[in-house]
């Protein structure tokens, strides 16, 4: 760990790289890339929830002109009918409102969406799955036949397809122990990640059988490997070119166009570009988890907790792979127990495939606790606080998920929201408050970063890892803290898979953590490069040689009548010395440090519309080192307003056969600037000793207490209850009236 | 015609001619004002190809005339004019809000009170407030022009009493004399860019006691058109506009709602809604006219 005083780039606030750009209006973003000769390619998706394809005739699409070539499933490689290809391009069934079932590309965007209508598909409709509830009943129609809970072949066919359980101690006698318990149901509705930017690409396949893809992704690397998966193809034969993405938040982690656009691409000969929709974005790709979570939780009067127990249920869509892994880590993560029960359900239904968004399954999770443990502190006339802290995780204490936690910054985040003026501040008359601590464990994974000087020492920093939240601006902010070279003289660049060495996709906060440290590694090597070239030119031993604030100078005590060479002075003469100077570092990052929240907020409540204002918010957040604030606080601020608006509005609803009825921003309700309050943050910074700068990844963590917080402060509001979300006028309406009938 | 095109006739006799021959031949026309919903529209649900005749190039609907009697807004006055007009705002403060209502600073550059009256969508905020205030739309077509009540101009959802060769040239709306004013207010989720799941507008006039002598109570997004309810505004007529009066006022509306149950909303939602609001617009209106 550098000394914190020593620090003088990181920790300031400079402007972004890209952000003449994006502000001018001049960065690329997925759907700006045009080529000559290129065609336009669009899918047709099915109107059934759920429904055997008897038959998929082109031919009419085929004849239309300008229609080059039409495509369904049976023209992919067999090879690719596993869950990613089949998601992409059905095969024998549909298997929610939206899946792809056909794609055509045309010469122009209009005439490809004419052909679809072109298109016969003969469907013979099935009985969908529509809820965790209905999955689960007995005699529930099957949303794949050959599912089997955790591949179990000996138990019959269930639309479970992944049960996981994690437990310490003892429960029944933790219970037992109890003077107090509090126990409830709670249910969390589907919510979209909501980026801007819909998901485009454009693809040209080579008469050689090289491919080139440029897309808006999260992971140009994981793009190339399922596309080739998808066309069954060497990974090295495509080449992906990630574009500026226009938000991503988990979603843009997976593929849905790319192996379509290439394979048209390839069967055409000419370049083949697809642009989805906002109602195909919302029907067709992935959304996070709906949830149902039953959460336990029992104490003495002293406010310690004896027992807690989770019980969740994640609708994963279509195929396996809701995150309960996640839900399941996070639900209990905040506590130091020596008795709980955690059970994760994986269940399919007749809806699009989940993706990632923002801390997966933690928010879900999270919010049936978080809730709980807030009745429990009315339960027991604890102030909430004072119960977190009282029962808290910490340094030393065993994670739920079993490492023993490194120090944490849960108890320094609830002491600085005891401290914090708008936490002594009187809630409004008549409204309520909520609490909610959130959390994440944070990953590193594999990066690869390269640091390329030019001939009059300016830094290039090459790296793979998307830039989806000023990523770019702290990999400069970290090599000029490490180089001793002002910021404004350092580049950072995302490469394409050809240009950069394998970094893992950008997601679950891993980049300024992992990537962020190939980048330092590789500054080092450029140090260790520098001493090298001037102990050359001094004529004094390597270790005679140090690197200070940006130049070579001999260490003190070494006889040498010589000025110090800056990193300009080696770069102009690398010629002489060895070459160009290049730095190079890759690694699997270990040690990510979880990061802890507390967020509170004030609400009032229309007692006659059901309309609930968000009148204050405050996030507190432990981010290890805030690299660049600017960018953690804008973090913590984007995900209070995604977890605000899907505490508040956002759903997806579904009519009786699965259609989906809101697929579009007029109904399905983010919140617009005017929602919301000023999201006041406080960083907290207990630094992470697995990185050299102290750094835990802060992009996911904001999204989680939200929902518990705004649900807490509705009870406190109401003087009772909601436990689902989201707490939509209608819902709040009909609550305070079956209450007033009660 | 597989293909857009486009006139934009600048005067009324031209309009029509264009309305009337491109109706004669078959042809799918369509007007085109501000173009916030026609835009939409044809990007989204509805990409055949039509004539549009931009109405706004028309000195009748643009002009705006604040007689002695009579109030005229042309019908292609986009909000963010009338949002600017202080004169109209102390006249008709509730329909002038429920033109400042509609989208965004950036829609009302170009929305007006004439296109969302003839897209004749349920939730159309301006409706109830122009019920409310008494406003005859002014219609010309191939026989001059006519009036029609603007509660009588719209026919079912999306639909009005226009034919083919027709179109709206403006508003014309009665002054509003001493101890008169209106209010409009709608419910939505969010605060901007959302469509009203119930509307409620309100128009009254007071004597120099505070006793309601007329009153004018409109309801929208709660049935397919907007309503004119007569019972609400016989509940304030003869009253201080208390409390109680409100509140029957209110229950006249939820009783004369007849709205669906779909995304944006349940009936008894809705129903319960459209009270509330007629409710609080008839305060403010009281308010305003007692001022
Ligand atoms: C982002 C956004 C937000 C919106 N928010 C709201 C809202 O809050 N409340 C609301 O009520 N609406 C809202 N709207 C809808 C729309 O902006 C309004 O209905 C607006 O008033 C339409 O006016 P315009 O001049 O743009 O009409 P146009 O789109 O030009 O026309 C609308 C319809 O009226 C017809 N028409 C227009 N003028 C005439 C005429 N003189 N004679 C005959 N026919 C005519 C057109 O043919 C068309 O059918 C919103 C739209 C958008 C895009």
């Amino acid at each position: 760990m550098a000394e914190a005083v020593d620090l003088k780039a990181i920790g300031t606030r400079p402007i972004r790289p890209d952000g003449i750009e994006k502000v001018t209006g001049r960065a690329n973003f997925g759907a700006d890339l045009n080529l000559p000769g290129m065609l336009h390619g669009k899918i047709l998706r099915s109107p059934h929830a759920h429904a055997r394809i008897k038959s998929i005739d082109v031919s009419r699409a085929l004849a239309l002109d300008g229609v080059i070539s039409a495509v369904s499933g049976k023209d992919f490689p067999e090879k690719s009918g596993n869950d990613l290809g089949v998601n992409i391009i059905a095969r024998d069934k549909v298997l929610y409102d939206g899946h792809a079932v056909a794609a055509v590309a045309a010469t122009s965007a209009f005439v490809a969406e004419q052909a679809l209508a072109l298109i016969d598909v003969e469907y013979e409709v099935l009985e969908p799955v529509l809820s965790i509830d209905q999955a689960l009943s007995d005699n529930a129609p099957l949303v794949n036949e050959n599912n089997h809970t955790n591949g179990d072949t000996s138990k019959p066919a269930s639309n479970v397809a992944a049960y996981q359980i994690m437990s310490r101690g003892d429960v029944e006698k933790g219970f037992a122990e109890a003077d107090v318990i509090i126990e409830g149901e709670y249910r969390v509705p589907t919510a979209h990640q909501g980026y801007i930017e819909p998901h485009a690409c454009t693809a040209a396949m080579n008469e050689d059988g090289r491919g080139t893809i440029w897309c808006s992704t999260q992971g140009q690397f994981d793009v190339r490997s399922n596309t080739a998966a998808v066309l069954d193809k060497a990974v090295s034969s495509i080449r992906v070119i990630p574009s500026e993405i226009g938000g991503g938040f988990g979603g843009k982690t997976t593929i849905y166009l790319e192996p379509v656009a290439l394979h048209m691409s390839e069967l055409t000969g000419r370049p083949v570009k697809m642009v989805m929709s906002r109602e195909e974005v919302f029907r067709a790709t992935g959304p996070t988890s709906a949830t149902l979570c039953r959460a336990k939780v029992g104490a003495k009067k002293d406010g310690t907790i004896t027992a807690a127990t989770a019980w969740l249920a994640y609708e994963a869509g279509a195929f396996p792979g809701a995150p309960i892994g996640p839900g399941c880590m996070s639900v209990l993560a905040p506590y130091d127990l020596d008795n709980f029960k955690i059970e994760g359900n994986d269940v399919l239904v007749n809806k699009p495939k989940v993706c990632a968004y923002r801390a997966p399954g933690a928010p879900q999770s999270m919010h049936a606790m978080e809730c709980a443990i807030d009745e429990l502190a009315r339960e027991l006339d604890m102030d909430p606080i004072d119960l977190r802290m009282k029962n808290c995780s910490d340094e030393g204490t065993v994670a739920p998920y079993g490492p023993t936690f490194p120090p944490i910054g849960l108890k320094a985040c609830l002491e600085a929201t005891k401290a914090h003026p708008n936490y002594q501040k009187a809630k409004p008359e008549n409204g309520g408050r909520g609490i909610a601590v959130g959390f994440w464990f944070n990953i590193g994974m594999q990066s690869s970063a390269e640091v390329r000087i030019a001939e009059n020492g300016g830094v290039t920093i090459m790296e793979g890892s998307p830039d989806i939240g000023g990523s770019r601006a702290s990999m400069c902010l970290m090599a000029s803290e490490t180089l001793g070279i002002p910021y404004e003289q350092i580049n950072a660049h995302v490469g394409d898979t050809e240009g950069t060495g394998y970094c893992n996709t950008t997601g679950g906060s891993r980049t300024t953590f992992a990537t962020g440290m190939a980048v330092i590694q590789a500054c080092e090597d450029i140090i260790a490069q520098c001493k090298q070239r001037a102990a050359l030119t001094w004529d004094l031993d390597v270790d005679q040689v140090d690197w200070e604030d940006g130049q070579a100078v001999p260490k003190p005590g070494v006889n040498a009548d010589v000025s110090p060479l800056s990193l300009a002075d080696i770069a102009r003469s690398a010629g002489r010395t060895g070459g160009p100077l290049l730095g190079r570092a890759s690694l699997n990052a270990q040690g990510a440090g979880a990061s802890f929240s507390v967020n509170w907020t004030d609400v009032k409540v229309d007692k006659e519309t059901g309309r609930i204002d968000v009148k204050a918010f405050t996030a507190i957040q432990d981010a290890g080192k805030a690299i660049h604030p600017a960018y953690v606080e804008g973090q913590m601020q984007g995900g209070a307003v995604q977890g605000l608006g899907w505490a508040l509005n956002e759903e997806y609803i579904y009519n009786d056969d699965g259609i989906m009825e809101n697929a579009g921003f007029l109904d399905y309700r983010i919140p617009v600037a005017s929602d919301m309050p000023m999201i006041d943050t406080q960083i907290v910074e207990v630094p992470n000793p697995s990185h050299p700068y102290g750094v835990r990844g802060v992009g996911e963590t904001p999204i989680v207490a939200p929902l518990a917080a705004t649900s807490n402060a509705v009870r406190d509001a109401l003087g009772f209850r909601i436990y689902d979300l989201p707490l939509s006028p209608p819902r709040v309406l009909e609550a305070i009236d079956e209450q007033e009938n009660a | 015609m597989s293909s857009y095109s486009y006139a934009a006739p600048t005067s009324v006799d031209e309009a029509v001619e264009v309305l009337a021959t491109n109706a004669a031949s078959g042809q799918r026309t369509q007007c085109l004002a501000g173009g916030t919903d026609v835009l939409v529209q044809m990007s989204s649900v509805d990409r055949e190809p039509r004539l549009l005749v931009d109405v706004k190039h028309i000195e009748e609907t643009n002009a705006i005339d604040i007689g002695n009697n009579e109030i005229y807004i042309g019908a292609a006055i986009p909000s963010a004019i009338l949002n600017e007009n202080e004169e109209l705002k102390a006249l008709l403060p509730g329909l002038i809000e429920s033109a400042d209502l509609i989208g965004s600073t950036q829609i009302q550059g170009r929305a007006s009170i004439g296109g969302n009256l003839c897209n004749s969508s349920p939730a159309g905020d301006t409706i109830p407030a122009l019920i409310a205030v008494g406003a005859q739309c002014v219609i010309a077509g191939p026989d001059g022009t006519r009036e029609v009540a603007t509660e009588d101009f719209i026919t079912g959802v999306g639909t009005n009493c226009m034919s083919d060769s027709e179109f709206l040239l403006g508003l014309k709306i009665p002054r509003p004399g001493a101890r008169t004013s209106d209010a409009y207010l709608r419910f939505i989720p969010r605060t901007e860019m959302d469509i009203a799941v119930a509307g409620a507008g309100v128009a009254l006039t007071l004597d120099e006691n505070g006793v309601c002598t007329a009153a004018r109570v409109s309801i929208g997004a709660v049935a397919p058109t907007a309503l004119l309810v007569q019972e609400a505004a016989d509940a304030l007529i003869g009253t201080n506009v208390d409390d109680v009066a409100l509140q029957a006022a209110a229950d006249a509306c939820s009783a004369a709602a007849s709205p669906i149950s779909d995304k944006r909303g349940t009936v008894v939602y809705r129903r319960k809604v459209v009270g509330v609001l007629c409710k609080r617009a008839g305060a403010i209106a009281r308010d305003r006219a007692s001022a």
